[in-house]
């Protein structure tokens, strides 16, 4: 029988970062995909015939130092493509629109009073940003660690925080934690802009404006990326990334299989304790390894994998209690021609429908108890602009997210009220794009609850588990795994649910391989 | 009279619950002695601690245990949900069996100790001193099939010790008694009607021959008043929480709040202990691959444990009640503290428990005794002297049948 280095577990994103990193390194790696494609929540389907779409629709945080050591752009990934603008949408067609990125970006449909605000507020969030910057890529230091090599990672950021300066020490230790909803108030007046520069802190998560927590800092997260977080669409879509990914794995060795769902990691049991042994496919086929490492989300991980047998009861207890649920449902429409949106000459943004702020607030306050938004707060891309090929020639692909959408709904979800939020979506849409029910040949909304199933994600959630503060940084997924080894020797994390999160970025992928790097694992074999 | 009984309502929830044997119980407790565990009336003594103390060591006395928490797991993961929690390897456990055993954190610091006692292929009974069904359900969570059930008022429990418990139980009807050996349990039927199951079991806290004695609480009193009928000549009396102090430091048993704290209920950073401390490194079995606590406890054996519970034999007769320990007479060195003592009238010996700083152990120990004549303080600095083996532990209390008085 075939023995691996290292066996990992899900084929998106991480999985493939991770196991190019350690093929590169000289290992024998293999990669195991549940479902058909690789690329997991990036990945390209066909939903309905000749129309294609992904369910992460833009990129804003590629990391650009993964993109150069795979190698990516020789793959075909260009992580330079310039942003699309940011559309805050009106029924009356007075958008907010927000182009280019950074100290370089035009913002429009505001005051001069909003637009000078927001040259300010784009300059402090870029220094805060870039104050955490290098920590998203670093293995974060053990709670209660007497290392001095990893305490010294807490007196880095204690001296990239010192030398913001008294004040911006100051303001960055206000704002991180602050409500979205404060930090909006304080600087602007249009509430369009709010909800606009709000959204991105918000989206993914089980927050909204007022919730105190860590909406700001997961917005200077999402501003880790080459253009400060503005969202791009490569050439050739978000397919694209994943192939470069793919054949960049392919490239330096890996061994990919798809269609193949692991049921159990197997853990060899003897008087020296516990450690991974390899996989078991639901096929009942077995594949040995030194070490396993998940893509996957923590829950599946260690409840269904490894096995509450193999564990520690709280821990287990803290897996189990992670906020896991999905709160966003994705709308993929199939359209006979380019849709008109009223006062837009052409759709080629990002245009997100919350014409306030409290908008978001309110669509979370039904979501909170079970139900779906009454009135929906969306964010909006027509992916074939830029990637033909996602469609028939001449027809397009609307993809949107919809807020907020529970993963559980309180009356359980069928068929019938899922056909009701989807009308209500399109309702929402049609007031933006009178037109909308005459192109639409084909319509599938994915719930939560679709996501969980098709993508094998607990709760549906884009990042495996929420981006709070509870459970980020030494915290994520929570403390004794936090640093990709866990308490099993020769099991590791590398997935969303690991530091420093969710998105299509390549950091929990890129740590996980440095940390499996430096340390070998022990083993009594 | 209306306002002090509307106060009363306010803490109705507060009352003490009375045990299934109360009825019969309270009629001994002529001092309105009582104490409390786990919410019910408990009796601390019923008429005198020596009285009873000696009941136990020169024939036989019963000790209330019903409010002790008795939990029933069952289902086909029962044994798995067990074997994770608890530090010991109960695979090989028989039906009819029972075994002491603790379980800890993942830490490794323990939660409680008790008694399982294996009922059926998938069914056991699982004892403690406190309340612990939230422990047991957080162990229990992802286990497909196990089913946890609380017993606690659901069971009557009277232990019943002394030398001559057999004897007593066999006049009471229970024939075969005498083949029940220790850590064994058995089912009887209560005067001979297969209706009224009773269940013994040879094992008690006492370190003497004894049994636990386990009924549906609708057949309790019958119980009572059929062991005191056949115990009448033996001088059969109910023992308090008092004389049970006194019967297990002389056996070497540990109680929570005084040898150890429940490590769930400590709120100060390792004032809890590990079983290595306690003393109790025989129930931690490192063969099994994994357990909760497994990780920390083979790191604490191997660092060994900063203190270790010890049994001490102290010279003089004053009782060194929560006294220092030092490492010499001019008392240079704190090393460690009693916790437990008693001037042991059937050892005759000044025993204690105590907590020593494991790397002391090897040198002197002496304890600074603060007592009264007379309501004058003295101060005595006794040397201890270290006891490996159990203070009591006649062979009858093992022995296979017990020997006839």
């Amino acid at each position: 029988m075939n023995h691996y280095d290292t066996i990992i577990i899900g084929g998106g994103h991480n999985g493939l970062v991770c196991g190019t990193y350690l093929a590169k390194n000289g290992e024998k790696v293999l990669v195991l995909e549940a479902s058909n494609e690789l690329g997991g929540l990036a990945a390209t389907r066909e939903f309905a015939p000749g129309f294609k779409a992904s369910v992460a629709h833009t990129l804003f945080q590629f990391s650009d130092k993964v993109a150069k050591d795979l190698k990516l752009a020789s793959f075909g990934f260009d992580i330079n493509t310039s942003p699309m603008a940011n559309v805050s949408l009106n029924v009356e067609g007075e958008h907010v629109i927000l182009e280019g990125w950074g100290a370089s970006s035009t913002l429009t449909g505001v005051s001069d009073k909003d637009a000078e605000k927001y040259r300010e507020y784009q300059q402090l969030l870029k220094r805060f940003s870039d104050v955490l910057k290098p920590f998203w890529l670093k293995t974060m230091p053990r709670i209660g660690s007497s290392s001095f090599k990893e305490n010294l990672t807490f007196a880095h950021l204690g001296i990239k925080m010192r030398m913001l300066g008294k004040k911006d020490m100051g303001e960055f230790m206000r704002v991180a934690t602050l409500p979205a909803r404060d930090l909006m108030d304080e600087n602007f007046d249009s509430e369009q802009l709010k909800a606009l520069l709000s959204w991105d802190g918000l989206i993914g998560s089980k927050m909204a404006p007022r919730s105190p927590n860590a909406t700001i800092l997961a917005l200077l997260y999402r501003m880790s990326g080459i253009h400060e977080g503005a969202h791009s669409l490569p050439i050739g879509g978000i397919e694209n990334l994943v192939q470069a990914l793919q054949t960049a794995a392919i490239n330096s060795g890996v061994e990919i299989k798809t269609g193949a769902k692991v049921n159990k990691i197997i853990i060899q049991a003897d008087e020296n304790g516990l450690k991974t042994n390899g996989v078991e496919l639901e096929s009942g086929e077995i594949f040995t390894s030194t070490r396993v490492v998940s893509a996957i989300d923590p829950q599946r991980t260690f409840i269904d994998l490894v096995g509450v047998q193999n564990l520690e009861i709280d821990f287990v207890h803290r897996i189990k209690r992670l906020r896991c649920d999905g709160y966003v449902a994705k709308l993929h429409l199939a359209l006979s021609d380019l849709p008109k949106f009223v006062g837009l000459d052409k759709p080629d943004g990002r245009m997100v429908i919350s014409d306030e702020l409290d908008a978001i607030e309110f669509a979370f306050d039904d979501a909170k108890y079970g139900e779906p938004s009454k009135k929906p707060v969306m964010e909006i891309v027509i992916p074939s602009l830029s990637d033909p090929s996602l469609a028939p020639s001449g027809q397009h692909v609307l993809s949107a997210h919809v807020m907020y959408v529970p993963y559980k709904h309180k009356d359980g979800w069928s068929e019938k009220n899922k056909a009701e939020l989807y009308e209500r979506v399109v309702d929402t849409l049609e007031r933006y794009v009178p037109d909308i029910r005459e192109i639409i040949i084909h319509g599938e909304l994915l719930t939560p609850l679709d996501l969980d199933k098709r993508y094998h994600i607990n709760g549906g959630h884009w990042h495996h588990t929420e981006m709070s503060i509870s459970q980020m940084l030494m915290m994520r997924p929570t403390y004794e795994a936090a640093q990709y080894s866990t308490l099993i020797p020769g099991l590791y994390l590398c997935g969303a649910g690991s530091h420093p999160g969710g998105g299509l970025m390549g950091g929990p992928g890129h740590n996980a391989a440095k940390e499996i790097m430096k340390t070998k694992v022990k083993v009594n074999s | 009279m209306k306002s002090n009984s509307d106060m009363t309502e306010a803490y109705i929830d507060e009352q003490l619950k009375v045990t299934h044997f109360h009825p019969r119980s309270s009629k001994f407790n002529v001092r309105d002695a009582w104490g409390l565990w786990n919410g019910f009336k408990f009796a601390d003594y019923y008429y005198d601690v020596d009285f009873e103390y000696f009941c136990v060591r020169n024939s036989c006395g019963t000790y209330d245990i019903c409010p002790m928490q008795k939990y029933y797991i069952t289902g086909a993961d029962a044994e798995a949900m067990l074997n994770r929690m608890v530090t010991r390897d109960i695979s090989k456990l028989k039906i009819g069996r029972v075994t002491y055993l603790c379980w800890c954190t993942d830490d490794g610091r323990m939660i409680d100790d008790g008694t399982v006692f294996k009922l059926g292929p998938d069914s056991y009974m699982l004892t403690s001193g406190s309340p612990c069904i939230a422990w047991f359900k957080k162990g229990a969570f992802g286990f497909a099939d196990v089913k946890i059930t609380d017993m606690s008022d659901k069971i009557a429990a009277l232990a019943f010790q002394g030398p001559t418990t057999c004897e007593v139980l066999k006049k009471m009807g229970l024939d075969g008694i005498e083949t029940l050996n220790p850590f064994n349990f058995r089912h009887f039927s209560l005067n001979g009607d297969s209706d009224k199951k009773l269940m013994v079991s040879r094992t008690g806290f006492t370190g003497d021959l004894g049994y636990e004695l386990w009924i549906a609480p609708e057949f309790a009193l019958e119980l009572w008043d059929a062991l005191y009928q056949a115990g009448e000549d033996y001088l059969i009396h109910p023992y308090g929480e008092f004389a049970t102090g006194m019967l297990r430091l002389e056996a070497g048993f540990i109680l929570p709040g005084l040898e150890f704290n429940e490590a769930l209920k400590t709120v100060r950073f390792q004032h809890d202990q590990t079983p290595f401390e306690l003393n109790l490194g025989w129930l931690v079995d490192f063969k099994k691959p994994h357990f909760n606590g497994r990780t920390a406890l083979l790191k604490e054996k191997e660092h060994g444990p900063e203190f270790t519970l010890v049994k001490l034999d102290i010279e003089g007769n004053k009782c060194a009640e929560e006294s220092y320990l030092y490492n010499n007479k001019k008392l240079d060195k704190h090393i460690g503290y009693i916790t437990s003592t008693i001037w042991s009238p059937v050892v005759k010996a000044n025993i204690a428990l105590a907590m020593v700083q494991t790397k002391y152990l090897k040198g002197d120990i002496w304890a600074e005794i603060y007592y009264t004549k007379e309501m004058r303080p003295h101060l005595k600095v006794a040397k201890c002297t270290l006891r490996d083996k159990p203070f009591w532990a006649p062979a009858r209390t093992r022995a296979k049948p017990p020997l006839p008085i």
